[in-house]
C-alpha cells in the first residue's frame, strides 16, 4: 500500500516496527516504532508519558515528510 | 547420526497464540509439534536433538539479542544441521526463520533450511542467502513442505549436488549455474522467440531481476498548510467492525470518518487484526492510529489539517495483489480529496 500511494504521487511515511519488512515492501520514508501490537504507544508508561512518546514519533514522521530523500531512508 | 536443531515460534512450539508472542527463546530436548513429522521424514538418517522456541514478537523486537541467545543454544548441541519453520505466510515468523538461519549458517558453518510461502516478506529478505522451500500459505501445506525440507537438508549435509529450484522445491535464489546444453544458444533463443510469437509458454534462461521500486516523492513544502491523511494496515475500525474486514487475508479496506473525533477510545474503536495481541490496540487505538496527537498538532497549527477520513485494512497474510489494489484505490480517493501527504502505520 505504501508503494502504491507513493506511486500515485503522494509523499508517504511508513511508521512500523519491523524496518526490514518496510524496506522490502519499498517504503521510502520510514520511522521505526515501539512494538508490533502497539507501534505508537507503550502500555507500561503513564497515560501522559505514552502520549508524549506518541507525539515525538508523529513529529518525527512529519519531519520525514518534509525532508527530501533520494533513496529509502530510515528516520531514527 | 546427523544431529538437527529445529527452530519454531510460540504457536508451532505449542506454547500459545498471540498472548505468548513475547516469550524469550528457550530449548526443549527432542522434537516438538511439526518436528515430529520432520524427524520421521529423515527416515532414521538424522534426528532432532533439540527444539528452540521463541515468540515472534520477541524475535522481531529484539532481533540482535534473540539471535545471540539462540546461537548459544544451538552451539550447545553441536548440530550438523539447522532447520527453521516452515513459516508459511506468517510475516514475523518468516523474518525470524530467515534471520536465524542466516546467522547460524554464518557463525557455525552448517547447512540450514527453512520454508515459506512465496509472498512471505522473509522470502525477499533471505532467498539469496538461504534455501527456502516453497510452501503453501497456511499450515495446511505442512504435509507437503516437511518431506521437501527434510530431503533438501539431508542432501546439503551429505554434500550431494543440489538440483534446480523446480527439482528440489526451493525458492529461486538468483544463482546461475553452468551446464552443457544439448542445443546451442542461438537455436534455443530462436525456439524461445517462436514460442513467444505463437503465444506459447516459454522459459527464459536468464530472468531479469524484478525491482519494483518507486522513487520518493518530493517533500511537503509547508506542513502547516498541508492536509494529512492517516492510513493503517493495523486493522483499526469503528467498534463492531462495520465492514467486517477479515482478521487475516483481508479482501477489503474500510474508509471511516474521524470528523470531530479527538481521541480513539475503547468504546469507539478497536482492531480487527488477527496475528498480534489485540489487547493494547483495543484499549487505546491511538496506539496504532495516532488521531489524538494529530488533532493536538492540528489545533496548534503544526499541521494544516487532518483529513476527515482514515483508511484501514488488516495486513495479516494479505495477498500482495490485494494490498496493491487497496493502495491504488486509497491513493486515488486521497488525491481527489486534496490530501497532500500520508502517514501509514503498520503493526
Amino acid at each position: 500500500m505504501v508503494k502504491e500511494i507513493e506511486r500515485a504521487g503522494l509523499p508517504v511515511v511508513h511508521m512500523c516496527t519491523i524496518v526490514p519488512i518496510s524496506k522490502t515492501v519499498g517504503a521510502n520514508r520510514i520511522v521505526p516504532t515501539v512494538a508490533i501490537p502497539h507501534p505508537l504507544g507503550n502500555p507500561n508508561l503513564s497515560y501522559e508519558d505514552e502520549k508524549h512518546l506518541r507525539r515525538k514519533l508523529v513529529e518525527k514522521a512529519l519531519k520525514a515528510l518534509q525532508t527530501p530523500v533520494e533513496e529509502q531512508t530510515v528516520f531514527e | 547420526m546427523i544431529k538437527v536443531v529445529h527452530y519454531l515460534n510460540q504457536f508451532f512450539g505449542q506454547i500459545g497464540g498471540e498472548e505468548k508472542a513475547h516469550i524469550e527463546p528457550f530449548v526443549k530436548e527432542g522434537f516438538v509439534g511439526p518436528g515430529m513429522a520432520l524427524n520421521a521424514a529423515f527416515k532414521g538418517q538424522a534426528q532432532i536433538v533439540a527444539t528452540i522456541i521463541c515468540g515472534d514478537s520477541y524475535f522481531a523486537e529484539n532481533e540482535e539479542k534473540a539471535k545471540e541467545t539462540i546461537l548459544e543454544m544451538v552451539k550447545q548441541y553441536q548440530p550438523d544441521l539447522f532447520i527453521a519453520g516452515p513459516a508459511f505466510n506468517a510475516g514475523r515468523y518468516g523474518n525470524a526463520c530467515g534471520s536465524i538461519c542466516k546467522y547460524v549458517k554464518e557463525k557455525l558453518n552448517i547447512p540450514v533450511v527453512t520454508g515459506m510461502y512465496i509472498e512471505n516478506p522473509g522470502v525477499d529478505l533471505y532467498k539469496k542467502d538461504l534455501y527456502i522451500i516453497s510452501t503453501k500459505d497456511s499450515a495446511a501445506g505442512m504435509r507437503e513442505a516437511i518431506p521437501k525440507m527434510a530431503d533438501l537438508a539431508l542432501k546439503l549435509v551429505n554434500n550431494e549436488e543440489i538440483g534446480s529450484p523446480e527439482e528440489e522445491g526451493y525458492i529461486e535464489r538468483g544463482i546461475r549455474k553452468n551446464y552443457f546444453a544439448e542445443e546451442r544458444g542461438s537455436k534455443r533463443a530462436v525456439d524461445m522467440l517462436i514460442k513467444k510469437i505463437r503465444g506459447e509458454e516459454f522459459k527464459t534462461e536468464f530472468k531479469m531481476p524484478d525491482f519494483d521500486r518507486v522513487a520518493p516523492n518530493p517533500p511537503v513544502l509547508d506542513i502547516t498548510k498541508a492536509k494529512i491523511a492517516l492510513v493503517t494496515s493495523g486493522g483499526i475500525v469503528p467498534k463492531g467492525n462495520p465492514d467486517k474486514i477479515e482478521s487475516s487475508s483481508a479482501s477489503k479496506f474500510g474508509k471511516y470518518s474521524i470528523e470531530g473525533v479527538n481521541d480513539l477510545t475503547s468504546e469507539t474503536f478497536e482492531t480487527a487484526h488477527g496475528g498480534y495481541d489485540p489487547v493494547y490496540a483495543n484499549k487505546d487505538a491511538d496506539r496504532v492510529l495516532p488521531v489524538d496527537v494529530l488533532r493536538e498538532l492540528e489545533r496548534e497549527g503544526k499541521i494544516g489539517e487532518l483529513h476527515k477520513y482514515y483508511y484501514a485494512t488488516v495486513g495479516n497474510g494479505t495477498a500482495v495483489a490485494n494490498a496493491k489494489r487497496f493502495g491504488q484505490q486509497i491513493a486515488r480517493e486521497l488525491i481527489a480529496d486534496g490530501v497532500q501527504a500520508v502517514i501509514l502505520t503498520s503493526t
